[in-house]
């Protein structure tokens, strides 16, 4: 154990040089990231409303949920399994708050005070959960917010009176100012998108921001921090805090996207999906999680269709799922980016250059974060 | 225990207190003004016999969980699947030939088989890697959820429970008195008490082996310092595998238990699964006694709460568990 942390002692000092290039706006200078970013402008020219909603919104969306995730696994050490649970929370409250079908059940307010309402009560919902969280450790923390998740599925399932049972609340109305129905396919899409990257960048800036470096300090050595007088649990809390408002954002997307919300929304298994989406893609970078949800939606959309092209069971989509999700955390430590990494680092193997230099430290780190959970 | 009174006289007094109120419901024939207030006796009884004997059924489940992580630090989030898997087959097998004990038998041997294949092929492989074992467990939990799925289709089966345990027993606890002075006294089903009484003495016989054994001897030390342990010279390899074994095994037996008294289907195994995190969370992880207690508790508050206020039952399981974790983070009765 103390081996290891002297070890990345010594890497530190070379990390410290490369801080000022670090300092700078993320990907700037990477060709591939404009071209992403570009597509995704322009995809409404591209894709009709299928795609565009189906497969593209609805992959930004769970990116979200996976992208709290992966900044509090990432960054902080914390795998939480209740991300999923606090974006539906807030679903449920813009229900409740805002307009829907179950007129007994909703307040009605305008859609500009249900959602910071929402996003207000989910935030406080996930900080005090993290709280609670916090108060263990590492392999803990799965139990933990595993249960939070679990108890608040047959929660809604059980209660009438505020989350209407099992039916769930229908006819979630969506929001309709300027003269634009902000839940056509085209406007939906740009509001999806817009919340996204602002949150992308709001986590890249964060992991290289003091807050984000201490957390990152907490994850490697809490002791450590500790006596270097940061308050180890505060940050934890704070993490948990930022990360239950990006998931707060995507359960009030996710609300206007279906226009419904019931206990299916926030079951275990889907909890769980949120976790396989984001160690497929990778934890270590924020574009993880994107890259996880894409491969899930697609797999998701067209597994039925392809399974039966090959002649088998269309249904078996869960098990392929399973088997994928065993396969990455098998062979690779950090989802496909990882794999991606080690691939393009056998392309250029001997060459030594600063940036494989790079890619190699920044993959020592992720695998000896997941080691120490 | 005098160390305790002497420590937290408080408290001493109030769980003295508790115990003599509990004992007065139990055996006291109510007043009609309690009656009136709460409900009858004959629910109340009811409630509390069901909670123990769930409190029974969390404890065979939870026991193999903490078992397992005591001893390798692995959180086995497939652990819900090895219950349904036993239920299964212990469905299969009582369907097949009609003997319920024999499924008890089958169900054992083929998940702890399961157990040693998991630890062997997969676990052995990543050991130390605490977060990556918790993921390889939350794959296989759904490839293993989901080939049940295939094998056994949505629908909900029930083990046949034997002759000679159908029917109600009565139980010599009052729980009214007629107009006429004749006593009534609580009927409940026999089987429910005989698997009862069966965890209790599989609870006592773990117990036993763990603390009165050389092998047990070896776990208890593996669970405090696992790699001083290997260095002494024991073949911990092994040591693991016989646990694994042993916890799945619980967990299938659990599964024909379970089976028998409420029923399987898709779902149930996540909802053991959470029953025995919760167990565990509140009793203690790794430690069995802490299990026991944490799922006496957990089922009576799970009957009880569903009786009394029928909409909050799961919220009273969960507040007890962050009551817990805001008292005494590391569990009711864990050591550190």
């Amino acid at each position: 154990m103390s081996l290891a942390h002297d070890a990345r002692v010594t890497v530190r000092p070379t990390a410290a040089v490369q801080r000022s290039r670090l300092r700078g706006w993320p990907e700037i200078d990477n060709p591939a990231a404009w071209a992403v970013a570009a597509i995704l402008l322009i995809m409404p020219l591209i894709a009709n409303g299928f795609f565009l909603i189906e497969i593209f919104a609805t992959t930004l969306i769970l990116g979200l949920m996976a992208l709290s995730l992966m900044f509090l696994a990432g960054y902080g050490g914390m795998v939480s399994l209740m991300q999923l649970t606090i974006a539906g929370f807030s679903a449920y409250m813009v229900a409740v708050f805002g307009v829907s079908g179950n007129a007994n059940i909703s307040l009605g307010w305008p859609w500009w005070l249900a959602v910071p309402m929402a996003l207000a009560l989910a935030t406080i919902f996930g900080t005090l959960g993290g709280a609670l969280a916090v108060r263990t450790e590492g392999i803990y923390t799965i139990m933990i917010t595993l249960a939070i998740g679990a108890a608040f599925y047959y929660f809604t399932n059980q209660n009438w009176a505020i989350f209407n049972g099992h039916t769930g609340i229908n006819t979630v109305a969506t929001p309709n100012f300027w003269g634009v129905n902000w839940r056509a396919d085209i406007p939906f899409y740009y509001i999806v998108l817009a919340v996204a990257a602002l949150c992308y960048f709001a986590v890249d800036y964060i992991s290289r921001a003091p807050f984000g470096l201490a957390l990152q300090g907490v994850r490697d050595n809490p002791r450590r921090m500790a006596a270097l007088g940061f308050n180890v649990n505060a940050h934890r809390v704070a993490a948990y805090a930022f990360a239950s408002f990006v998931a707060a954002l995507a359960g009030v997307l996710q609300v206007w996207n279906y226009r419904q919300i019931s206990p299916g929304s926030v079951s275990v298994g889907a909890c769980i999906d949120i976790l396989i989406i984001a160690v497929v893609g990778g934890i270590t970078r924020p574009v993880g999680p994107f890259i996880g949800a894409l491969i899930f939606v697609l797999l998701r959309t067209f597994a039925l269709d392809f399974l039966v092209k090959l002649g088998l069971d269309g249904n078996r989509f869960r098990l392929l799922i399973g088997l994928g999700f065993l396969a990455i955390v098998f062979w690779s430590s950090d989802g496909v980016i990882g794999l991606w990494q080690s691939w393009r680092r056998r392309q250029r193997s001997g060459a030594g250059s600063s940036s494989g230099r790079r890619d190699r430290e920044s993959g020592q780190r992720s695998s000896q974060g997941s080691r120490h959970g | 225990m005098s160390r305790f009174v002497e420590r937290h006289p408080a408290w001493a007094l109030i769980v003295v207190i508790a115990i003599a109120v509990a004992l007065w419901l139990i055996f006291a024939v109510w007043p009609q003004g309690l009656e009136d207030a709460v409900g009858r006796k004959r629910v109340f009884l009811n409630a509390l016999f069901n909670g123990i004997t769930l409190g029974g059924l969390y404890f065979l489940v939870a026991s193999g969980f903490t078992l397992i992580f005591g001893l390798m630090r692995n959180v086995n989030l497939a652990h819900g699947s090895l219950y349904l898997f036993g239920g299964y087959v212990g469905y299969a097998i009582s369907a097949a030939t009609g003997s319920w004990v024999l499924s008890f038998v089958v169900a054992f041997i083929l998940t702890a088989l399961v157990g040693v294949l998991l630890q062997v092929i997969v676990f052995r492989r990543m050991e130390g890697q605490d977060l990556r074992q918790t993921m390889v467990t939350i794959g296989l939990s759904i490839v293993f959820a989901d080939l049940m799925l295939w094998a056994c289709g949505g629908d909900f089966y029930q083990v046949q429970t034997p002759n000679w345990l159908i029917g109600p027993v009565e139980l010599p606890l009052v729980t009214a008195v007629k107009s006429s002075g004749e006593p009534v006294y609580l009927r409940y089903p026999l089987v429910r008490l005989v698997i009862f009484a069966a965890s209790v003495v599989i609870g006592v016989a773990m117990w036993l082996a763990l603390n009165r054994t050389r092998i047990g001897m070896i776990i208890r030390a593996g669970v405090d310092d696992r790699d001083m342990l290997a260095a002494t010279g024991v073949r911990i390899q092994l040591v693991f595998v016989v646990v694994f074994a042993l916890g799945a095994g619980l967990a299938g037996v659990a599964g024909v238990v379970g089976g028998t008294f409420q029923s399987l289907s898709p779902g149930e195994d996540i909802r053991f699964l959470l029953a025995s995190l919760v167990v565990v969370i509140v009793g203690g992880m790794g430690s069995i006694p802490g299990a026991a207690l944490g799922a006496l508790i957990i089922g009576l508050a799970e009957q009880l709460g569903s009786v009394y206020i029928p909409t909050y039952a799961i919220v009273v399981t969960f507040l007890i568990m962050v009551l817990v974790l805001a008292i005494r983070p590391q569990g009711l009765l864990a050591r550190r």
